[in-house]
């Protein structure tokens, strides 16, 4: 599904270079659930960024289904993203002046959905989420949970294989953390790959595989079976914390 | 590209940003409505003193006899200069002229019909002199070629004569008594831009025959073909030599003839008002700049603000072209739909300072001195300017919207 060869990226800072990303290899399946953890500066919104098509990679290889996802036109990037990649952000990023179903249909319309359908599919969707009654209020209107849910929402319409979502818990508060986690489960549980760059242990716990960054390159894998040891050592964490 | 879907998109974007579209918006029609008023107004005044112009033909000349003041060949200064038939011909045939028309004063005479009567002011004249003074003719002829090759007794009176003596009864055909001699009116006359029509025309030769004017004439009435100052001042210097080569007198002397060229008078007028005209095109086109000033900041402001939503939209699958045609399609619009209210509401105004200065002017607009006439504006110039609104909005929108729209989607959503 995802397939990462030895990736490298660095962003100019004027005269010096940041290396960012430090020769990443990863191979993430269809249908996995995958959280990438890591210290602030360790590259984790980058590789994001570049699984999702939203920024380039310098050096390496990536493989997303099969295709060579290497210097695209805008257009092509864009065509991809909106065919392969639902995005759920930590902001929420839903366009203030679009009330919540214009909100979800607009990956809709970016494929050439009628106005009428793309409305329909749209309250289908919130509907899903519990959100159908507020599908004309405007996000400015709901709590950051329910934004969160008009997000995620968003991010389906356009039926992605994966969904990439970066701290998407980072501005809500722990229930309604929990709430989103299950609605990602769920989504994973149709297939979806699903994606959460997060610094919470107990969402990453959430994850059937947590992927360490330390300073541009993966520190650890950790996979379903060894969650419960890296729940060991994220108690121990806290303890000497 | 024209689809429905794009233009809901951008009527329910216009719809949700009321304040920047009216913001946009006011700058374009404030730049479009300014420069309607002051073209309209710079026309409205041109209009009018062009007006006044046409009241005569603006290239005729009138020459009248004078007395020499320069000693020529012998003779002593002082000494009048009669004009005669032939010095009509003499004029006539200096190239540039066009028609001309030999008058003969009468000072006042006396008209009579039944039991009114009057004193007017006959014009003795040529058929030319029609066209040099622009009659209007109201009823009935002018004077024509056979009238003075037989000598006809024919009138052709002004309006207020006729009403002074006719009343509201028909005047052409009947005989009226010019002072005791009857004469048949031909027609009724009016002057433009005069409220008096108490001249009344005769044929020349008639006049001379009747009122002991043998072959006299006080005055040439004539229209030249010239284009420029230089070319009419050469035809005035030609009939001055050709006159004083006649009469005998210096050319140079300015005492031996009077010469009142209109051509003159009219280009130096028209020379000022091209000034004006184009002191007002410098003023209309920095309004102009005003105007795609504002709008070209208000777009860069637009699209700042909507970075992180392009941004959005990009991460979400919009082509860099689309978020470019959003924007610029949202501007256009809004700037045409601006740019054609100012434009009507401009256009509008000076329709309206028209209307009323037609209706205080009243029946009498044909007639009245007026500086300032149908101060309307060239469609063309009108719709070109708004054209050119439109345009700088776009490119100023494009610019700022390429960049935006090339920003790679992170950055822009981390924009705040």
């Amino acid at each position: 599904m995802i397939r990462l060869n030895n990736i490298h990226k660095s962003y100019e800072m004027g005269s010096s270079s940041l290396h960012v990303l430090k020769g990443i290899d990863l191979h993430i399946e269809q249908g996995d659930f995958v959280s990438i953890m890591g210290s602030s500066g360790s590259g984790k919104s980058t590789l994001l960024n570049i699984l999702g098509m939203l920024d380039n990679y310098d050096n390496g290889t990536y493989h997303l289904s099969g295709n060579l996802i290497a210097n695209m036109s805008e257009k092509k990037a864009a065509k991809l993203r909106n065919e392969m990649v639902g995005f759920v952000f930590q902001s929420f990023n839903l366009i203030s002046f679009k009330n919540a179903m214009e909100n979800v249909a607009l990956p809709l319309y970016y494929k050439g959905v009628p106005r009428k359908k793309r409305n329909l599919i749209a309250l289908e969707y919130l509907e899903k989420l519990g959100l159908k009654e507020w599908a004309n209020h405007m996000p400015n209107e709901m709590s950051g949970g329910q934004k969160q849910r008009v997000a995620i929402a968003r991010a389906l319409i356009s039926q992605p294989k994966i969904i990439l979502a970066d701290e998407p818990t980072g501005a809500l508060d722990s229930a309604n953390s929990y709430e989103v986690m299950d609605i990602l489960k769920e989504i994973n549980d149709d297939g979806i790959t699903v994606i959460i760059v997060t610094h919470e242990h107990d969402i990453a716990a959430m994850t059937s595989q947590i992927i360490r960054l330390n300073d541009g390159r993966i520190h650890e894998i950790i996979r379903n079976g060894e969650l419960k040891k890296f729940q060991k050592s994220y108690i121990h964490g806290l303890e000497t914390a | 590209m024209f689809d429905i879907d794009i233009w809901q998109e951008i009527l329910a974007t216009i719809k949700k940003n009321k304040m920047r579209t009216f913001l946009t918006g006011f700058s374009v029609a404030w730049g479009i409505f300014m420069l309607m008023i002051l073209l309209g107004s710079g026309n409205g005044l041109s209009n009018g003193v062009a007006a006044n112009f046409m009241n005569d033909a603006v290239n005729a000349m009138w020459i009248w006899n004078g007395e020499t003041t320069i000693a020529y060949e012998g003779m002593k200064t002082g000494r009048p200069i009669r004009f005669q038939n032939q010095d009509q011909e003499i004029v006539s045939k200096v190239s540039g002229v066009g028609v001309s028309s030999g008058r003969y004063f009468m000072g006042n005479t006396r008209y009579s019909y039944g039991n009114e009567s009057g004193e007017y002011t006959t014009i003795t004249c040529q058929p030319a002199l029609k066209e040099v003074e622009n009659l209007i003719m109201n009823e009935g002829r002018f004077i024509n070629q056979i009238d003075i090759l037989q000598n006809r007794k024919i009138v052709v009176i002004g309006t207020d004569i006729k009403t002074a003596l006719f009343k509201d009864s028909t005047a052409l055909g009947e005989y009226v008594n010019i002072n005791m001699v009857p004469f048949k009116v031909v027609g009724v006359c009016s002057e433009p831009g005069s409220t008096r029509n108490r001249n009344a025309y005769m044929p020349l030769s008639t006049a001379q025959m009747i009122f002991n004017g043998s072959n006299k004439i006080h005055n040439l009435a004539l229209t030249i073909n010239a284009s420029t100052l230089e070319e009419s001042q050469a035809i005035e210097e030609q009939i001055r030599t050709a006159l004083g080569k006649q009469h005998k007198f210096d050319p140079k002397d300015e005492g031996a003839i009077g010469l009142y060229n209109k051509l003159e008078n009219y280009i130096q007028t028209m020379k000022i008002f091209q000034a004006i005209k184009i002191f007002i095109w410098i003023i209309g086109i920095g309004t102009l700049i005003a105007g795609i000033v504002g709008v070209s900041n208000i777009m860069l402001i637009v699209v700042k603000e909507r970075t992180k939503e392009i941004g959005i939209r990009k991460a979400i699958g919009a082509s860099p072209s689309s978020v470019i045609g959003l924007i610029l399609l949202e501007s256009i619009m809004i700037t045409t739909i601006a740019g054609y209210i100012g434009l009507v509401l401009g256009t509008g105004l000076m329709e309206m300072i028209n209307y009323f200065m037609m209706q205080s002017a009243g029946p009498a607009t044909d007639q009245s001195e007026t500086i300032f006439m149908n101060p309307t504006v060239d469609i063309n110039i009108a719709v070109y300017s708004t054209l050119l609104l439109i345009i700088a909005g776009a490119f100023a929108g494009y610019i700022p919207a390429k960049r935006a729209a090339s920003i790679k989607p992170i950055v822009a959503l981390r924009d705040e």
